[in-house]
């Protein structure tokens, strides 16, 4: 059996790679959170078999396909459809409306891995009748998991879930609806993915690039030290306009933030901000 | 084990499944009062909320509980509980942070993640306990602990409701103590106070 033990890595080690991913490719991962990271770099150390350090660093620093791979697997890009459903029940009764008479409405999803809630919020723009003014931004690091979000193929198997999360959102139909089944796989209704801009964005290293009504970044600041928080949610504010939204992962706040101060909390504590006139 | 390891002790990790949550409420009222090292608790749950947890502990125990939270120092005298649905690991700075990724052993919180993550900073000075449960979690865990020269307790699998789990450990990891509910009580009336 194949053990998995943090160990397999030394602290020293991950500084190494962590400088030549900055110095060679511009990837800039010192300002995220130690422990996570260490941990993945050990597992994909021990799944693919190297017999030394060496070697391993050797293969990230010649092999680019190789990078990809590191990138990958060390960042998280686990996400699912309706995830936290109050959540998105919020989106739907208390921000929608409030967005809806905008002649267009730019949402970014930042950091947002294979899409799941980007398909899960244009489903609430397309049942609140707003999804053919609205413009949906979808940005990753990754240019492997939005190759997936552009296909928008999802795994069957995690669809029964997905359901019950929509119908706890306050879904107003069937979350079948929106997807043919083919084998093991649902592809969503291209209607929904025909509204959808996606491109690689490092929230480490680029800058804003629109000015949008409502940004979504949820389960990607618990992966940034406090310092690289503080930038990304500055990053956040200079692309928000006056009257915006933020929302972030239930267990991300901005309170201990710079921008905290121009921010307002909703009144039923969901992690979704609005930034003051 | 002797009173000098016990002395030693600046962190108590107490890991959990089915048939847990009863042992964590008989045992841990006896904690000291006073007691001046943190406790973490990763318990495995199904759609139990995380408020009525807390609550529950809060009322049987004097010491102050609470999720704990990313990025938050972990502090003595207090009982943190990982939240549903996240992993929680401990940087060298002795803080807190949380990680969404797969699920370890089909579960989030994982106590291998925890553990093992808490080892690599807190090394000789962990005491880890492993309860009841039928999951193999915390074995890999456990192992990291010993690893790292921390102590490794774990629940008398004839005690526990559900033994799979701390017999994992017992065959896969050198444990230095197993211990029946009362043994239990005993170690953590034992530990390091103001």
């Amino acid at each position: 059996m194949m053990e998995l033990q943090p160990g397999g890595i030394r602290d020293e080690e991950v500084d190494i790679l962590l400088d030549d991913l900055l110095s060679l490719y511009g990837y800039d991962f010192t300002n995220y959170s130690r422990a996570s990271l260490k941990r993945r770099i050990a597992n994909l150390f021990t799944i693919d078999r190297f017999p030394s350090f060496a070697e391993f660093r050797y293969r990230l620093r010649m092999d680019h396909e190789y990078l990809l791979r590191f990138v990958q697997q060390v960042t998280v890009n686990v996400t699912e459809m309706f995830r936290d459903p109050p959540f998105y029940k919020t989106l739907r009764t208390e921000i929608l409306p409030l967005l809806a008479a905008r002649p267009v409405i730019r949402i970014w999803h930042a950091g947002c891995s294979t899409g799941e809630e980007v398909f899960s919020v244009a489903i609430l723009l397309k049942e609140a009748g707003l999804l053919h003014k609205s413009l949906l931004y979808a940005t990753d690091l990754n240019p492997g998991v939005l190759e997936k979000l552009r296909r928008g193929i999802f795994p069957m198997a995690q669809m029964r879930q997905y359901s019950e999360n929509y119908n706890a959102s306050g879904g107003k139909s069937d979350l079948s609806k929106y997807y043919t089944a083919q084998y093991d796989w649902a592809k969503f209704d291209e209607s929904l993915s025909a509204r959808m801009i996606v491109s690689t964005h490092n929230l480490v290293s680029d800058s804003s690039f629109n000015e949008f009504q409502l940004i979504i970044c949820r389960n990607v600041l618990i992966y940034f030290d406090k310092e690289l928080q503080n930038k990304v949610l500055n990053l956040f504010d200079q692309s928000l306009e006056t009257l915006g939204f933020l929302a972030l992962g239930s267990k991300e706040t901005l309170k201990f933030s710079s921008i905290a101060p121009m921010y307002k909390q909703l009144e039923n504590r969901e992690k979704i901000w609005r930034k003051k006139e | 084990m002797e009173e000098k390891r016990i002395d030693n002790v600046q962190l108590l990790l107490i890991g959990g499944s089915a048939g847990s949550l009863e042992v964590i409420l008989e045992v841990l009222p006896n904690l000291p009062t006073n007691l001046s090292i943190p406790v973490v608790i990763i318990l495995h749950r199904k759609n139990f909320n995380d408020l009525l947890l807390i609550d529950l502990l809060s009322i049987k125990l004097s010491l102050p509980v609470k999720e704990a939270e990313e990025k938050e120092m972990i502090r003595p005298g207090i009982v943190y509980i990982a939240p549903a649905d996240y992993h929680l690991l401990v940087e060298k700075d002795k803080t807190f942070s949380l990680d969404d990724s797969e699920r370890v052993n089909y579960s989030r919180p994982s106590i291998d993640v925890t553990f093992e993550s808490a080892a690599d900073v807190y090394g000789p000075t962990i005491l880890a306990l492993l309860l009841s449960g039928a999951s193999a979690d915390g074995t890999e865990g456990l192992k990291a602990v010993k690893q790292n020269g921390g102590v490794c307790v774990v629940q008398d699998p004839a005690w526990a409701e559900v033994g799979y789990m701390p017999q994992q450990a017992i065959r896969h990891v050198a444990i230095d103590k197993v211990v029946n509910n009362n043994e239990l009580k005993e170690l953590v009336r034992s530990l390091k106070k103001e």
